[in-house]
């Protein structure tokens, strides 16, 4: 599990509100996706294609494309690569190919 | 972005960003094709958005990327962020076309960028870590951490566990602790062989600047974390997610149980996009990893292509600012903005700093070299996580006859999911060496075609096709 280090003295960065499988969800600007998905508890985000086993976010760095999710209707994005903007609808459950 | 720039520098790391600047300074007109979002890379990922306080704890070997990001942004180089490469090919002019996806995730579409020179400053990825486990939920890597710390300020939770060699692991201990998060244990599975191996060039080390650093880290994380060494046998388990970290160490097996284990075994070339260009790499036995075949600028064995940092072997960000450097002076000189003379005198202070970073790294490369067992590993073990490919059908693939990568790829689909062989290419290719006893430099490699990178249709289909290229392929329909 995940949680974020308190910043004191630091300008409050601001909320950006975006949905998670429907449910709002307060991310912080410059977060991404999978830090999205890791903050609100989501180890797993997907299904491995084969054995169907659950997946989640590993690498952050756009290798390992683990962390891919639906993002604004559109399919398969690396969740890492994908910073959070107001709005956002993050769709986690990929299907099998 | 606008038609035909000098140089397209492709990844903004330190690397990049030095070339993308020195480029510009030498009236190149120059652009920075960046995946992240802000300039820095992987390793001053962040740093322009970092709070002060965030910033103490990451420490002062990121703070001074300041510098390098500020002299980028000063520098009149233009800056594409959000940008993937997943595709360059040579036009007849000589210039490199390079296809770039841009843009928010539901409305990505496809540019175009031509540059008459490329510099692939793609960076580092963490070496694959193939663990029984390796892919279950709340098993990610050192480097992954380090991204949400840096971009986010999040840190983990729970009983940590770290694992593995090398000096990111380290760092990252030092930094959850510092940062107060408490880490449940750190096994360190550097053999101890490879002590005896790395003495002679432990003097060097000594004189280099990373010792002073080197001790200090491993002492102060050794003063407040339990570190279990000579760790062999690692694996994760748990329905679901992670529950359990096994592991053999002093004649012993041991579990721990763990709510997030943090792997890192080092980290090797991204190649992927010099491959699929066609540059030429080589094994490199005492980094255990692939590496461009490259002079003393950079350059590779294609005219007008050039590889600057850690894409080219590991050495580090000061060496990689510097080969950055080095590269930009090369591309100026082919460019014709300056002659030779001008170009040697101006490497003179690059080449001095590459040197002093290049110093005692012989000794850190051979201590770290992970362990056969935790590059090659056996059973069912996956190798391929896209796939879901093991290590036994790897083996298995080879006594049916497959010679390569590229036959075990068409047997098994392994390295043909979405990453494209990045967290299992060198896995494959040393399975396969080991399997049929030569040397993974006769095994080779996956081929890696275009798209590097998976694109859409939708984003293929935003590709303007010209009148030319449509009669070149539409047939006349039959009466």
């Amino acid at each position: 599990m995940f949680r974020r280090l308190p910043d004191p003295g630091a300008l409050p960065v601001p909320g950006v509100p975006v949905s998670l499988d429907g449910v709002p969800v307060m991310a912080r600007a410059g977060d991404s996706v999978a830090a999205v998905l890791l903050m609100a508890g989501r180890l797993a985000c997907g299904k491995a294609p084969v054995s169907g086993a659950p997946r989640g976010p590993f690498c952050l760095m756009g290798a390992c494309f683990d962390c891919v999710v639906t993002i604004d209707g559109a399919p398969k994005r690396q969740g890492c690569l994908v910073t959070v903007a107001p709005g956002m609808r993050i769709e986690t459950g990929r299907k099998a190919r | 972005m606008k038609g035909v720039y000098d140089v397209a520098v492709i990844g903004a790391g330190p690397a990049g960003l030095a070339a993308a600047t020195v480029a510009a300074q030498h009236a190149l007109a120059t652009v920075v094709l960046d995946e992240q979002a802000t300039p820095g890379g992987q390793i001053y990922r962040a740093l322009t958005t970092c709070s002060a306080s965030r910033r103490a704890i990451i420490g002062d070997d990121y703070a001074r990327g300041t510098a390098v990001i500020d002299a980028f942004r000063q520098s009149g180089a233009t800056y594409v962020p959000d940008a993937t490469v997943w595709a360059t090919q040579r036009r007849d002019d000589g210039c490199w076309e390079i296809g770039v996806s841009h843009g928010p995730p539901a409305a990505r579409n496809v540019r175009f960028v031509a540059a008459r020179a490329v510099i692939l400053a793609t960076g580092a990825l963490e070496r694959p870590f193939p663990v029984p486990g390796w892919t279950l939920p709340g098993v990610m890597t050192a480097g992954a951490a380090q991204v949400l710390l840096k971009s986010s300020g999040i840190v983990g939770k729970g009983r940590i566990v770290l694992a593995g060699t090398g000096p990111l692991l380290w760092l990252l201990a030092s930094q959850y602790l510092d940062a107060g998060v408490e880490v449940a244990a750190l096994l360190d599975t550097t053999p101890h062989s490879r002590r005896w191996r790395a003495l002679p060039g432990a003097w060097e080390f000594v004189r280099s600047p990373y010792f002073a650093r080197a001790v200090a880290l491993v002492r102060s994380v050794r003063r407040r974390v339990r570190v279990v060494g000579g760790v062999s046998a690692l694996a994760a388990s748990g329905p679901g997610r992670i529950e359990t970290v096994q592991f053999d160490a002093a004649g012993g097996t041991h579990a721990l149980r763990a709510d997030l284990l943090l792997l890192h075994q080092g980290v090797v070339p991204d190649i992927n996009l010099g491959r699929a260009m066609g540059c030429a790499y080589r094994w490199n036995d005492a980094h255990a990893c692939f590496e461009p075949v490259v002079d003393a600028w950079g350059g590779t064995t294609l005219a007008g292509v050039f590889v600057a940092g850690d894409g080219a072997g590991i050495a580090g960000a000061d060496a990689a600012q510097a080969r950055g450097h080095l590269a930009a002076l090369a591309v100026a000189n082919a460019l014709g903005r300056i002659d030779a003379r001008a170009r040697d005198a101006a490497a003179m202070a690059p080449r001095a700093e590459l040197r002093r970073a290049l110093r005692g790294r012989a000794f850190l490369d051979t201590l770290q070299r992970p362990a056969d067992t935790y590059r090659i590993p056996r059973g069912d073990t996956i190798v391929c996580r896209c796939e879901e490919v093991t290590a036994q059908q790897v083996i298995d693939a080879v006594k049916a006859g497959a010679p390569g990568p590229n036959q075990v790829k068409a047997f098994l689909r392994c390295g043909m999911g979405p990453c494209q062989g990045r967290c299992c290419g060198l896995t494959v290719t040393e399975l396969v060496a080991c399997e049929r006893k030569v040397s993974p430099s006769e095994v080779g490699y996956f081929r890696l075609r275009w798209p590097v990178k998976p694109i859409t249709l939708g984003e293929a289909a935003s590709i303007g096709t010209s009148a030319e290229a449509m009669r070149a392929v539409v047939r006349d329909s039959p009466h």
